[in-house]
């Protein structure tokens, strides 16, 4: 230990009123003078803002201060602050410990008197605690410079070019086997109106031709070690049946295939359409490379067909039965989560219908009918290919309901008000949009809405109760009538039509939890991606390294995802540009002279970062491998193993500190 | 002490960094309502909670102690909180012999974004051990 008596300062912070509101702080400042060691108390209305932290450095250096205890908020939000406050003021970092009498206590106790003891009994702790502790240095650690971009919709997209324009090594790798995810599925964008291929089409070529991007699709991740700064990645590359360095995206295997029709459902158009069992998903696909489905492919099934589309590849040669999976591992500095969202399964509210009237559609799938690249090139119209004369929009399926997802998805309104625009345009059908609340928040938003509002379409305020077939009257026959209350005229209202949109919630992907496990990352309580603030860190996560963006963080339409995209994006270059990081330093070490060599700690390190010493029959900890879980240190039956910042005697001391009062 | 007024328990609360302090600050963010006798101690895994520590804490006061982690299979750190249920269950029975109740001692998986959960299980615990009085009440010394 550093041997000097310890001389700490305590700054009590009111935050305003979210402490001092709830906690007596007087008394707490009281309370605080008389603990041992500590020379200085003080109350200050913010303590992270710049006057708090120069109030600090200024006691430190007249009156010697050694220890610095902050009784404010979170470590997890201001622990850095202080610690670099400290290092201003030329004391090391690591002996400044924060108590958390914001979060803790003032915001989840009611009572004053309750909370000020609690105070008491933290702070106390904290003082205690930080006496023990000693200087530390932080270890440096190298970082690699690539990029790995898990998700090639718009967030994948924007985020890989933004880091390839910026002189980064970029892997973008998609599930599927062309990029452009959910946004290459829209016609039209709100609340332009721009067409999405066009303006995401060179925006995924321009993908390609990077020379710093290397796609990797129809490919998974499908494991991550290592820290921040040196992923290794291990990533499964589906065969295609088809060479990506050979194949031009001519066509013209598809058209020769022994299927003369399309006869297989497109995963692309969501069986709205069908394609063979060789097909590119979409015109504008990147790469633009046939796949083979071997689940459909005669030759794959039966081993006998004439594969008339290798005849038709000729000396091309790219088609190749032989094709196996293939893992590649790759090293990277950063990870960027960009696995967007799922449409809600409309099929779980059976009062729609929906999949049991063929004319309730969900609103990705009129996307598809509307789309002009799509299986009817554009018309909208029921699945016998009639031209709807009524048509329902049912906004906030599975969202704001607390039996699917509590939470509004953002974006419906508006897709909603626009698909109202699409399909009156196109079939000058009578259009009934039923919403909870018009919700058209964002630039140029409402002024869509308003727009909308002149193009007689019949709003009505109100949740739909049920969809049904079965009519009341003669004009509802052979109708789909939608049941719904109009709680701006308080009557009950059944409106037939022949075609339903439902406005699907954006849900969080299935397979989130794997995706979660493999990063070390954590979902929110709905199921998104949770990050490190919801304010102040909206793209980074818990986990270093680690940067989500789009709407795998939460519903939010493309101008969000954009920016989110690019912002994390630019902190994982940030993060990557110095070269190296800076490494926490609570790392495991061993008092040689109490190890027995008994080599209980060894199996125990997920890390693999202890080694026997055969000479003199010790266990040494690699600095380099060690996370400072501190797993081996409880373990150890000599006490040989410690940990710094969590030192027995620190933890010990706060233990009898929290439980004086 | 005065019979007049019941003694409210101490609770301590071993938490990880990673799941459950969050989970705290979380239910703080969302100003849940809590019985302030559970205060919490951090570690960096609740695998460096030395059983040392759970029975320190008796030792020192607590009339009950929670240890809460990742859930199984979330651990940032992989494992460590496997190696947190191995020694739990072995201090269980430990704690039995020395005549500790059962529900003076228990371990939860609460993760980051389980505000929630962490709330029910600090008013329960503190609910049970009020109703279990004064650890030393009960023996000791």
């Amino acid at each position: 230990m550093n041997g000097e008596e310890p001389r700490i300062g305590v700054y009590v912070c009111d935050c305003g009123f979210n402490i001092a509101g709830v906690v007596n702080v007087p008394e707490l400042v009281d309370y605080a003078m008389a603990l041992g060691g500590v020379a200085v108390v003080r109350e200050y209305k913010y303590m992270c803002s710049s006057p708090g932290q120069e109030i600090i450095q200024k006691d430190i250096r007249e009156l010697g201060l050694n220890r610095i205890v902050v009784a404010s908020c979170s470590p997890h939000l201001h622990e850095a602050t202080f610690r670099r406050a400290a290092e201003g003021a030329e004391i090391n970092p690591f002996l400044v410990h924060m108590v958390n009498i914001r979060e803790h206590v003032a915001w989840v106790t009611k009572d004053r008197r309750e909370a000020t003891e609690k105070a008491k009994a933290l702070l106390a702790a904290g003082v205690a605690r930080v006496a023990r502790h000693t200087p530390l240095e932080r270890r440096e650690a190298p970082v690699r410079s690539e990029l790995l971009i898990i998700g090639g919709g718009i967030a994948g997209i924007q985020a890989a070019l933004t880091a390839a324009d910026a002189g980064r090594r970029v892997y973008l790798v998609e599930r599927e086997p062309s990029i452009g995810g959910h946004m290459a599925m829209f016609d039209k964008t709100f609340p332009t109106l721009d067409c999405a291929a066009c303006i995401l089409t060179p925006k995924m070529t321009a993908v390609k031709n990077h020379p710093n991007i290397t796609l990797l699709s129809y490919s998974e991740v499908v494991s991550v070690d290592g820290y921040v700064g040196n992923f290794k990645v291990k990533v499964r590359r589906k065969p295609r049946y088809v060479d990506e360095t050979k194949c031009v995206g001519c066509y013209e295997c598809i058209e020769q295939c022994v299927y003369k029709t399309p006869k297989f459902p497109s995963e692309f158009e969501l069986g709205l359409g069908k394609r063979k069992p060789i097909y590119i998903p979409f015109p504008q696909a990147i790469p633009l490379v046939a796949v083979i489905d071997p689940e459909t492919c005669i030759e794959f099934k039966t081993g006998r067909c004439k594969k008339t589309c290798v005849e038709a590849c000729g000396d091309r040669d790219a088609i190749d039965f032989g094709q196996t999976e293939q893992v590649i591992e790759l090293d990277v500095g950063a990870i960027l989560v960009a696995t967007g969202f799922q449409v809600f399964d409309a099929a779980r509210m059976t009062n729609y219908g929906y999949r049991r009237f063929p004319g309730v559609f969900n609103a990705l799938e009129v996307e598809r009918l509307a789309a002009s690249n799509g299986p009817t090139r554009g018309e909208i119209v029921l699945r016998d290919g009639r031209t709807p004369t009524a048509v329902a929009i049912v906004h906030c399926v599975g969202s704001r309901d607390v039996n699917y997802n509590p939470y509004c998805s953002k974006v419906c309104c508006m897709y909603s008000l626009k698909l109202a625009h699409l399909v009156k345009e196109r079939t000058r059908a009578e259009i009934y949009n039923f919403y909870i609340d018009m919700r058209t928040p964002g630039k140029g938003y409402e002024e869509f809405y308003q727009r909308l509002l002149e193009e007689n379409l019949h709003l009505i305020r109100g949740k739909v109760a049920q969809i049904t077939d079965i009519p009341d009257s003669a004009q509802e026959e052979g109708k789909l009538i939608v049941v719904a209350e109009d709680t701006l005229l308080g009557i009950v209202r059944r409106v037939p039509v022949d075609m339903v949109i439902l406005s699907v919630a954006l849900e969080p992907r299935a397979d989130k939890e794997e995706v979660r496990r493999m990063l070390n990352i954590s979902c929110g309580s709905e199921g998104f991606f949770l990050e490190k603030h919801p304010k102040l860190a909206p793209m980074a996560t818990m986990s270093d390294g680690i940067f989500i963006a789009g709407a795998c963080q939460g519903p939010k339409d493309i101008p969000e995802t954009v920016a989110q995209a690019e912002a994390a994006a630019a902190e994982a270059i940030a993060l990557t540009s110095k070269g190296f990081i800076t490494l926490e330093p609570n790392l495991a070490y061993i008092e040689e002279a109490l190890c027995s060599g008994c080599q209980i700690c060894i199996p125990l390190c997920p890390y693999n970062a202890i080694e026997l010493d055969r000479e003199p029959m010790v266990a040494r900890i690699s600095d380099v491998l060690c996370k400072g879980c501190g797993v081996c240190v409880a373990a150890c039956p000599s006490g040989a193993i410690r940990q710094r910042l969590f030192e027995d005697e620190q933890i010990m001391d706060e233990l009898a500190g929290v439980l004086t009062r | 002490m005065m019979p007049t007024e019941p003694v409210e328990p101490k609770i301590v609360a071993f938490v990880c960094n990673w799941c459950t302090y969050i989970a705290a600050d979380t239910a703080g963010v969302a100003r849940a309502r809590y019985s302030p006798n559970v205060r919490l101690v951090r570690t960096m895994c609740s695998g460096r909670v030395d059983p040392q520590f759970v029975l320190a804490a008796f030792e020192r006061g607590a009339d009950g102690v929670l240890v809460c982690g990742c859930h199984p299979r979330d651990c940032h750190y992989t494992s460590g909180n496997y190696k947190t249920l191995r020694r739990f269950l072995l201090l269980k029975k430990m704690l039995a012999q020395l005549a500790i109740e059962e529900d003076r001692l228990r371990l939860e998986w609460i993760s980051a974004s389980e505000a929630e959960k962490f709330r029910k299980v600090v008013e329960d615990m503190t609910d049970r051990v009020r109703r279990l009085g004064p650890l030393r009440a009960n023996g000791g010394d």
